[in-house]
Parts: C-alpha cells; structure tokens; sequence
C-alpha cells in the first residue's frame, strides 16, 4: 500500500481528499461523520456574518439519463452564528487531530475584520485558513467572494491583511469568472499566500422549465444564477489549474477543486499539479462513503504504478501542458478501424461526413461484410471519429513518421524571421 | 397463474390467465433504455424491420420526452406497430440487428414500440389525417394488418376507401387469432380505429361473393386490394376428427378473444397437434384454461418446428410438454363420442432432406401407442380461401395469390393482393409486420397507378 498522506503548504493531511467549503461541511456533525469515512480533510463551510439562505437553493443539470452531470447552487456561507461553528471546530479537532480542518473565513474586505475573524479561528485550533474569494452569488452582491476575488489587487491587499496575523497556511480561492486566472493567482501569491485553491464556482443558470417557464431553480418564481459544479465543469477546473501550475510567478502549492469524483479524477489534478483536492458534488450526490472507492482506487493505481506515495504524482503532467504555439506541426496522427471491433453502428462514418473530413468510407468487402474504411491520406487525425464510437478498441489514432522533424509554429515564425531578417511574430497562445 | 385445482373455470380466472403477461417499460425503465440506444447511421435495425421503422428515430424521440413524436415514427412506418410491439419475432428482426448484441445487450425496441404506442392510446390523440381527396376509390377485402396498412396509406393518399370485413371486428388475426395474454383486443381495435378516424369506412359483416357480389364490387371502385388472410384450420385427415373435444386452433384462440371461452378444458389433458406459433398459443391458451396437461404433438423435432424460439421458451415455462417424432395416427373416442385418446406412431429422422430443405422422418414400425388425452387441438396451419379467389377470377397457385412481387398486382389489373392470401408455403411463419408492409406497397403501388408518377404516398401528420 502506497503512502496517500501529503505534505500541503506545511499543513500534514492523512490522504489528499479533502471536502469542500460547502454544504457537506456546514456542521461537527457532517464533519466528523467525513472522518469516520475516510475523508482526510475539510474546509469548513464558509465563516463570516451569518447570513439568511434562500428555500429551493440547489438544481441540477442531468445529461443523457445520467443524474447530475452539473450541479447548480444559490446557498450563500454558514447561516449559524460564529460561536456555533468554533465550539464545533474545536470539538471535532479534539475527535480527530489527525484530521485536516481548513477553515474557510468571508469577510468585508476591511483589514480589522479580516484580523479579528483569523484570531477567533485560530483559536480552536484549525490547520488553516482558507480566504474565499470566489463565491459568485449573493455575497459577491455584498462586494465580498467573486466581487473582491475579480479585483487582483483587493485579492493581494486581503491576503497581506490575513498573513498580517495568521499562524497556520493560508490558502487563498480563486474563482473562474474572469479573463485570466493566472492573474489573481500571482496577486495571491504577492500578497503572501502560502497556496491557493480553485476553482471556485462558475456562474450558471442551471435551466429553465419549458413547462411553467420558470428559471431553475426558482425561489418562488423567480430565479437569480448560481454557481455551477460537478462533474461537468472538471475540464475547465483542470486547464486553470494547470494554467497556474506551469506559472512561475505561482509558486505556492496547489488545491485542486471542480468536478473530482472518482480517484481518476484525482490522479489527473495532481499529475496537472494539485497537492491535494477537494470534493463536493459527488458528496452531494451520494454521500461521505464515495471516498472509501477514491481511496480504495488510489491506492490500487499507486501500486500498480510503483509508486511509493502519493506525492510522487504531483506536477508530472505539467511540463506536458504548454501553448498551441509549441506543439509540433509535423506530428502526425490518423484513424484506423479495427475490423475485429467495430460494431458497424456508422457513427464514426456520419460525424466524420458531417463534421470533419469525409475520409470515412462505409464499403462491404470480399465477404460481403460491410466495412468501415479510413482514407489515410485525407484523415486530419482529428480524433471525432474515435470519440463518437462506442465499441471498445475499434478505431485507434495511430502516429505515422510525418518525415519531416519536429517544428512548431513559434519555430516556424522563428526561421521565417530569421529569413526576412525583420520583426518576428509574437507567440501565438 | 392460476392452476387446476377448481372444477370450473371462473371469469376471474379468465381476467388474471388471459391479462398481457409482460409488463410494459416504467417511464424510469424506457428513459434508461431509451438512452442506451447508440442512435446508429444507417442503422442496421431499419433494415431488418420489414416496415423500415426509423427506430433510432423514434427511440430518441422517447429519450426527449417527445412520444407523440415517437409514436407517430412508429405508426408512420407500420400501421399496425402497436400490436407489433408484442408480437413482432424482435430477436429475429431489428433487436437482432441491434449492433448492441455482442457489445453487450440489444436495445429491447419491441418494449421501447409497446411504450411509446401505449403512450398512443391512453394519450387518445390522433397521429395522422387523410389526404386531399382524389375523387379515387378503393375497396379492400379483409380489415387484417394488410388490408388496414393498405387502406390507410390509400385514405392518407386522398382516397375514399371501404373495407370488406367478414367477421363482425376488422383486425384480422391481431384481433381474433392471437392470444390475449400477448395481445390485448383492445390493442388491434385501437389500430381500426386509427385507420376508421382517416375516413375509411368498415363494413363488418360482409363477406366478398356472398353478401356483396364480386362484380358490384369491379364496377364501384377504381382499385380492390385483396387481404383477406387465410381461414381455419384444414382438416387432419386422421380418423375421429369429428369427435367431441376435437379443437380448431384457430377457433379456440378466437374462443378466447371476446369473452371467456364455453369450451371446457378445464383439468383435462390437451394434445396439440403442430408446432408452429399458432400451435404454441393454443398450448398456451389451454394451459390458461385450466387445462391439466398439455402436450404438444409433431412428428419432427425440435430443429425442424417453426414457431420462434420465444415462443418455444414462453411455452415451456407455461408448462407445456413436447412429444417430438411423433406422428398421430387416429383420435380415439369413447362410446359417447368424445375423445378419449391419440393414437400415435414414433418417427425417426431419415438423414435425408426434404423438398423443403428439411429433414424427413420416418414412422418406426410397430411403435404405436396411444397417449390418454381428453381434448385435441389442430395447429396445421390454415385453408387457403380458394373459393374467394376463383370468384374474383386470380390466377393462385394452390390458393396463393399470384402478384407481381414489386407492386402486389394480381392477374387482374384492377385487384391487388397483401397479407397472408399471398403467403406461400416456405420456411417460418407470414408475421404481421410482413402482412403490413405488403398492404403499404400495395398501396403504393395504386396511387402511383392512379396518379401516373412516381411519388409513392405522402403522409401528412396532425
């Protein structure tokens, strides 16, 4: 069995899952029945002046037959007072002390408050703090969350203000709903975070009926958006993360957030950099006890591996993840169907017709048999076909030797102004 | 179900033995399903249906929650695809087409059909409207599945058509000669009365050459389409067939479709004599009447019958036994005429293959014997109507119709042919499915006679 416990920004945790500000970490309760399933760690749900929630709060964007592949939320931070949930930090970290409890702090963005709510949390004895910048709805009305999140320099001022007085880690959210994400992680960074997490919610509308027309969901009638996560939102969890990763100038752990619900998921975000992740929606979906296969997963991909710890796999994948500009030009992938495998459903001859290159053929052979047929010399190996099939092990993206020698665009525009002697183009992102 | 033990057979035992015997798809159970489907180009499963239903198509339709979409898929295709959603061989057609089958497990289209035509018939709503009348009008002999696909495609093509119906329900087998517990009625009438809702009128009743004359009939409409099955079971040619407790198949599925049956199986012992589908559901059928014991009776084996391996499987698990390789020689009465046993011989098979392709038994010599049974129920297929296509003046060919395989056209240029009157004598069964196509093209093939292009029918939805 391989070692799972990480090493995050100074902070030691039993494994690297650990759960989310959210819902599922609202109360001692909750928590401590996380621990007793398996779960390493957990962001408190989010401290600050409690608030009055909204009643229907939660939908659901469901895909294909398949519950939940986008959950959508309108709850705001804690509705219980402070003393509440310090009493309950304090009692669940005397449970369990070699638990993780992250506590997740949204104030003003004034300096006094952010000074007087640390004291009060470090207090009962957290591991860490986590400064929530990314909330989208509700409390970024009230100019806190994603509204000083979108402000770098609000983001820099408020981590100053926190490290001014804190003793444990801070790790500082980031949300998505901006340009460039890699922006307010530097200013995070500069602003003396020991690392950060992301990503926060996306906005989103999770629907609307097209029976009563009203929004989903709707608080009676009427309906505000959210913040949109599950599973859907995991590739675009992943490129911020990695965004950051490969950044220099962010230099500071990573907590990887968005869409993780099985230990694969996990594998990708540390292989793209995280230290270690957080989960909710699949909590949500169904219940504390899903950690028991992420671990479970986990380790048997560890020792599969030969991985002694889990920490070997973080970052692995970075250096793989760069710009458009500097992917070879001359590689060369294309199409091939294995006859042995192929069902004959065609779906790889329609998508390829009606969406890429039409180089797919539905031929019958010497048998008679009807047959699927790749022209090799007008596949762009763009990868549609073997995404739309369904059978396991029918179409393979084979590489073939270009002949040519690897060249980038970033090179290409290199020679070329090399050649004319003159301006060079600028990298293309 | 209910078994043998009580002495009479009681209407409540009729509406629990003869209720549908599968469960329809949940809605939770046709959306999972529904979603399982690949959506194939070109898909295999279009192929094998004999109507062509755009399966993907209607299967889609029942994953967005659009079933009158769906049912409308299905019933644009096969008029009659209700009651093919329960008696459709699907393994044999499009689920074993479904390119599913070795990846993991076919889409079960014929309980995704049931559902969305089921949606059809509670939801009340009308799928299709009659064409813009063209002043033409057909005649169709027989409100069976090929007789109601053709009139429909005739009336959504602006004719004005009437059906002939013999009987005193149109439907044809789906109405009389399938057994309840596989096909409600009220499955069949609804389709009549799809077909009834386009203006075709049917007139019950009314049997070709006896209540109305063939050449009344010439001289009224421009087109006569000619569907009207086949008729009871020919007689064995064995000795004590007229005995008490002697079954027509046929007639004692039919027994069963308007009301509990007056016949009396109850805790008796059943030979069937045959093995193809109709034999099946008279075992079946008896089986659910009470009966103590069924067997069925036919002289080849297992390889050679002809009823659909469901069909085979259903009869098992209802109990019904098989005696194979044997052949009945003689029914065996008692002195008040009624049956008292079936003499049989034993057979074997020759090795050697017949002009059907199949292999030939043999009686084995001296081993006769007689099996104890108190009914006997004939399944050896159906009469030709010979009489009903002399008097139209068809060329047949021992009672089958002779068409021009493309246009369903007869000898006679004004009288085309579909359905079972058509079905030669070959391998399996004639299927509903089958029976409805030919209607169709028969259709198709009129209009495109009486408007001179060739278009074939376009069917407006509502």
């Amino acid at each position: 069995m391989a070692d799972l416990s990480i090493d995050f920004a100074g902070i030691k945790s039993p494994n690297p899952f650990w759960l989310a500000s959210a819902p599922p970490t609202n109360t001692g309760y909750q928590v401590q029945r996380a621990f007793e399933a398996g779960w390493g760690g957990a962001v408190w749900k989010t401290l600050g002046e409690p608030v009055i929630n909204t009643s229907s709060r939660f939908a659901a964007v469901h895909f294909g037959g398949q519950r939940v592949a986008g959950f959508n939320n309108i709850e705001l931070i804690t509705d219980r007072p402070l003393e509440v949930n310090l009493k309950e930090i304090y009692e669940t970290k005397k449970r369990f002390p070699n638990n993780t409890i992250i506590a997740s702090l949204m104030v003003e963005p004034k300096q006094e408050k952010w000074h007087e709510i640390v004291k009060r949390v470090e207090a009962v004895g957290v591991d860490g703090l986590e400064l929530n910048f990314g909330c989208p709805h509700g409390m970024a009305e009230r100019g806190m969350g994603a509204a000083s999140g979108q402000q770098p320099d609000l983001v820099q001022a408020q981590t100053t203000w926190v490290k001014e007085v804190a003793t444990t880690p801070v790790i500082v959210k980031l949300t998505p709903n901006i340009t460039d994400i890699t922006v307010v992680a530097r200013h995070a960074v500069k602003g003396g975070a020991d690392a950060i997490s992301l990503i926060n919610t996306i906005n989103s509308l999770a629907g609307v009926d097209i029976h009563s027309w009203n929004t989903i969901p709707n608080v009676g009638g009427q309906g505000a958006h959210g913040g949109y996560c599950g599973p859907a939102v995991k590739p675009i969890a992943l490129s911020m993360v990695a965004e950051c990763a490969r950044d220099r100038a962010v230099d500071v752990p990573i907590s990887g957030i968005g869409g993780i619900s099985t230990w694969q998921d996990v594998v990708e975000f540390m292989l793209m950099g995280s230290t270690g992740i957080q989960v909710c929606t699949a909590v949500m979906h169904h219940g504390f006890r899903i950690v028991e296969e992420m671990i479970d997963g986990l380790n048997n991909y560890l020792d599969e591996k030969g991985l002694a710890s889990v920490m070997e796999l973080i970052g692995k994948s970075v250096p793989k993840y760069s710009n458009w500009g500097d992917l070879d030009l001359n590689y060369k992938v294309v199409a091939r169907i294995n006859e042995d495998n192929c069902i004959n459903c065609n779906k790889c001859h329609i998508a390829c017709e009606d969406a890429s290159h039409q180089c797919i053929d539905m031929l019958t052979n010497a048998e008679g048999k009807a047959i699927l047929q790749v022209r090799e010399e007008d596949c762009v190996g763009c990868n549609l076909c073997s995404i739309v099939c369904p059978a396991d092990g029918a179409i393979d993206m084979v590489a073939l030797d270009s002949g040519a020698a690897p060249m980038t665009w970033n090179q290409r525009n290199q020679v070329i102004s090399g050649l004319n002697g003159s301006y060079s183009e600028v990298e293309v992102g | 179900m209910e078994q043998a033990s009580p002495l009479t057979f009681t209407p409540d035992m009729f509406m629990r033995n003869f209720a549908e015997a599968e469960p329809g798809l949940t809605r939770k159970g046709a959306i999972e399903e529904s979603n399982r489907c690949l959506y194939c180009y070109d898909a295999p499963c279009i192929k094998a249906c004999p109507t062509s239903i755009n399966i993907p198509s209607f299967i889609k339709r029942i994953a967005t929650d659009n079933l009158k979409g769906s049912a409308q898929t299905i019933m644009d295709s096969n008029p009659v695809g209700a009651s093919c959603a329960r008696v459709c061989p699907t393994e044999e057609l499009c689920e074993g087409a479904c390119v599913l089958n070795d990846a993991s497990a076919p889409i079960q289209i014929g309980l995704l059909q049931r559902y969305a035509t089921d949606w059809a018939i509670s939801s009340g709503v009308q799928l299709f409207k009659a064409g813009v009348p063209n002043g033409k009008k057909a005649a169709v002999i027989g409100g069976g599945p090929a007789g109601l696909s053709a009139a429909r495609e005739l009336a959504r093509a602006g004719f004005q058509v009437v059906i002939y119906e013999a009987k005193q329900l149109a439907g044809g087998l789906d109405t009389h000669g399938i057994v309840s517990f596989r096909l409600p009625q009220s499955i069949s009438l609804w389709e009549v009365e799809q077909v009834e809702k386009l203006g075709v009128e049917i007139r019950t009743g009314m049997k070709v050459g006896v209540d109305i004359s063939v050449e009344e009939l010439k001289a009224g409409y421009d087109a006569i389409v000619l569907a009207a099955g086949m008729g009871y079971v020919p007689p064995l040619g064995i000795e004590g067939e007229k005995l008490s407790g002697v079954y027509d198949a046929i007639e004692l599925v039919e027994t069963t479709k308007t009301g509990i049956p007056t016949l009396e199986l109850m805790g008796r012992r059943v030979a069937v004599i045959g093995a193809g589908n109709t034999a099946i559901d008279a075992a079946t059928c008896s089986v659910r009447l009470g009966a103590a014991n069924v067997k069925m009776v036919y002289r080849r084996t297992r390889t050679e019958m002809t009823a659909y391996d469901f069909e085979y499987e259903f009869a098992k698990q209802e109990g019904v036994e098989f005696s194979w390789l044997t052949l009945p020689k003689r029914i065996v009465g008692d002195e008040l005429g009624n049956v008292a046993g079936l003499e049989c011989v034993q057979m074997k098979l020759t090795g050697e293959t017949g002009p059907d392709g199949r292999l030939a038994p043999m009686p084995v010599e001296g081993s006769e014997f007689i099996l104890p049974v108190d009914a006997v129920v004939v399944a050896i297929g159906q009469k030709r109507r010979i009489d009903l296509i002399e008097a139209l003046g068809l060329e047949h060919h021992r009672g089958v119709v002779k068409i021009d395989g493309a246009t369903g056209r007869t000898s006679d240029p004004q009288i085309y042919a579909a359905g079972d009157i058509v079905f030669g004598s070959g391998a399996g069964e004639a299927m509903v499915v089958s029976a409805a196509q030919q209607g169709k093209d028969a259709a198709y093939a009129i209009v495109k006679q009486m408007s001179g292009h060739q278009d074939s029918v376009v069917g407006s939805a509502v």
